[in-house]
């Protein structure tokens, strides 16, 4: 596990209600709703009425359609938006964002030691500690390499990798593969499944690919279109790895399509 | 520790950029360059135009050599005076452009000014300086970073606004600080605002230094021009800005080198991995 220095003081700061309740659900969102008011246009409902919790090393995805605020709800879980109504209360949050964002100018290990650098750590130290990583993700060759000359597949396992080194105990990803060809997007889900089961986190995985959703999760929350409402949580009950012509996960994948009125 | 990704494709050989080979590559330039030279030594050869108002390029050239202890001697202070400009041009640009970044309010109220400070006609407000700080090389550096600062604060300011907003949010969830953030992540990527900015600036520098030399001085390629046309020693006067241009090529192509040097990964021509090259 990764220390997390951060981690103690952000919670003793912001001062949890109940301590056993912060332990057992690391996110809990309540009934919270956003809407944005641009200047000169009309508000954008983005989530209404929106509750979500995950336990401690549970994974839950986010399904819905385009504009459905999934983002908006990362962005609320990781602390950079407050609701408008509602209450978010969230142990410290990682994001990994859609697009890579890896810096031009830094090669992958320093890319992946980018949240040790943000906290204070010393550039060799932070190399140091992020190497071993690289190697476990299949890197160790590419670690003096600049993301410019990284597959897709790559730059991803960077990111997320650096997503991880921040040490928060919540990780939330948004849609995470949808930038890879299908193949690679495939491995991708298998080797995060893989990744998370080693280095347990409480994960929010946003995604639009419902069978990522099924394959990954521990649960699949549905949400509506704009604005986001939750329509259904499924329960994934199955054991890893999962294989996705199992049927149960195709049992699965229907159910959630069919909470989004897409099924059959 | 087990590894958990598959086996890494191939290393791809890394391209490298060559500068002199790039250089040699442009004899197209020269073709062009030899073609108006010719065409020029033609027409005053020809009659027509007086030597004594347009020199032949032979004239010049010859005039080169004939005064070149002259010339060099002025241009060393010329390029003394454009390189220490650049230099605090350099300086005050990025200082001012990091201040305008970090406050808004320094934005909005700076701006018109420098705008402002572009409008001012170099010819009306050196002999004013040189009044005010002498005939030294201090009025000279004050016109050469008035003139050329300007580019560098717009396309540095531009590189600080570059940066994507989601890395922002992203490095936010990281706690980094807002200085580290600057360090880390803004500096570097307006790198290559900085060198285009400066690339810019070099051209009206020594530009600028002429235009402060004529204000008042006693030496400089500004001074030689200054004091050789009103003897009629046209020749002299156009070696002067033949050696002038010479001299903003070279700043210009050491900037481009420098650039490529300094952030290779603006000019990345690296091949990418493919993820079904394995």
């Amino acid at each position: 596990m990764i220390e997390t220095p951060l981690q103690a003081s952000r919670e003793a700061a912001s001062g949890p209600p109940n301590e056993s309740e912060q332990v057992t659900f690391p996110v809990q969102v309540d009934r919270v709703s956003r809407i944005f008011k641009p200047s000169r246009r009309p508000p954008v409902h983005a989530l209404a009425d929106v509750s979500l919790h995950a336990a401690a090393g549970e994974i839950v995805s986010v399904v819905g359609p385009s504009g459905c605020g999934k983002s908006t709800l990362l962005e609320l879980i990781c602390g950079l938006q407050r609701p408008d109504d509602g209450a978010v209360r969230c142990a410290p949050a990682a994001l990994m964002p859609q697009r890579d964002l890896l810096l031009p100018w830094a090669s992958a290990l320093d890319n992946a030691a980018l949240a040790l650098r943000a906290a204070g750590i010393g550039r060799d130290e932070a190399r140091r500690r992020a190497r071993p990583w690289l190697e476990r993700f299949g890197l160790d060759e590419f670690a003096a390499t600049r993301p410019a000359e990284l597959s897709g597949g790559m730059r991803q396992r960077v990111s997320f990798l650096r997503s991880l080194l921040a040490g928060k105990p919540v990780l939330a990803l948004d849609e995470p593969f949808a930038s890879l060809d299908a193949i690679t997007r495939a491995e991708m889900q298998g080797w995060l499944g893989h990744v998370l089961a080693t280095e347990p986190r409480t994960v929010v995985l946003v995604t639009h690919d419902v069978e990522e959703a099924v394959m990954l999760g521990d649960r699949v929350v549905v949400l509506s279109g704009r604005p986001g409402r939750v329509l259904a949580s499924v329960e994934v009950a199955l054991a890893r790895p999962r294989r996705r012509a199992d049927t149960a996960v195709v049992a699965l994948r229907e159910r959630v399509l069919t909470a989004l009125g897409v099924g059959e | 520790m087990t590894a958990v990704g598959r086996t890494p494709a191939r290393v791809p050989r890394r391209a490298v950029a060559v500068p002199w080979r790039t250089a040699l590559g442009q004899w197209r330039a020269v073709v062009l360059l030899a073609a108006l030279i010719g065409a020029w030594e033609l027409y005053v050869d020809l009659g027509g135009a007086d030597p004594l108002i347009l020199p032949a390029p032979h004239a010049i050239a010859s005039s080169m050599y004939d005064d070149r202890a002259l010339l060099w001697s002025n241009f060393l202070v010329t390029a003394e005076e454009v390189l220490l400009g650049i230099l605090v041009a350099a300086a005050a640009a990025l200082a001012l452009a990091t201040v305008m970044h970090f406050f808004a309010s320094v934005r909005r109220a700076a701006y018109p000014l420098l705008i402002a400070s572009q409008t001012i006609p170099i010819p009306m407000i050196a002999p004013v300086l040189v009044l005010w700080l002498g005939f030294g090389i201090l009025p000279k550096l004050v016109v050469i970073a008035l003139v050329s600062f300007f580019s560098i604060v717009i396309t540095t300011l531009a590189g600080f606004a570059s940066v994507d907003p989601e890395l922002l949010k992203l490095v936010r969830t990281f706690d980094m600080s807002r200085r580290r953030t600057f360090m880390t992540i803004e500096l570097p990527s307006a790198l290559p605002g900085v060198f285009t900015g400066a690339k810019i600036a070099v051209i009206v520098a020594v530009i600028g230094a002429v235009f402060a030399e004529q204000a008042g001085s006693n030496s400089g390629l500004g001074f030689v021009f200054t004091q050789a046309i009103p003897q009629l020693l046209m020749a002299r006067a156009f070696a002067a800005v033949v050696i002038l241009s010479l001299f903003a090529i070279l700043l210009f192509c050491a900037l481009t080198l420098g650039e490529r040097l300094t952030v290779p990964w603006a000019y990345s021509t690296a091949t990418r991995i493919k993820d079904d090259d394995r």
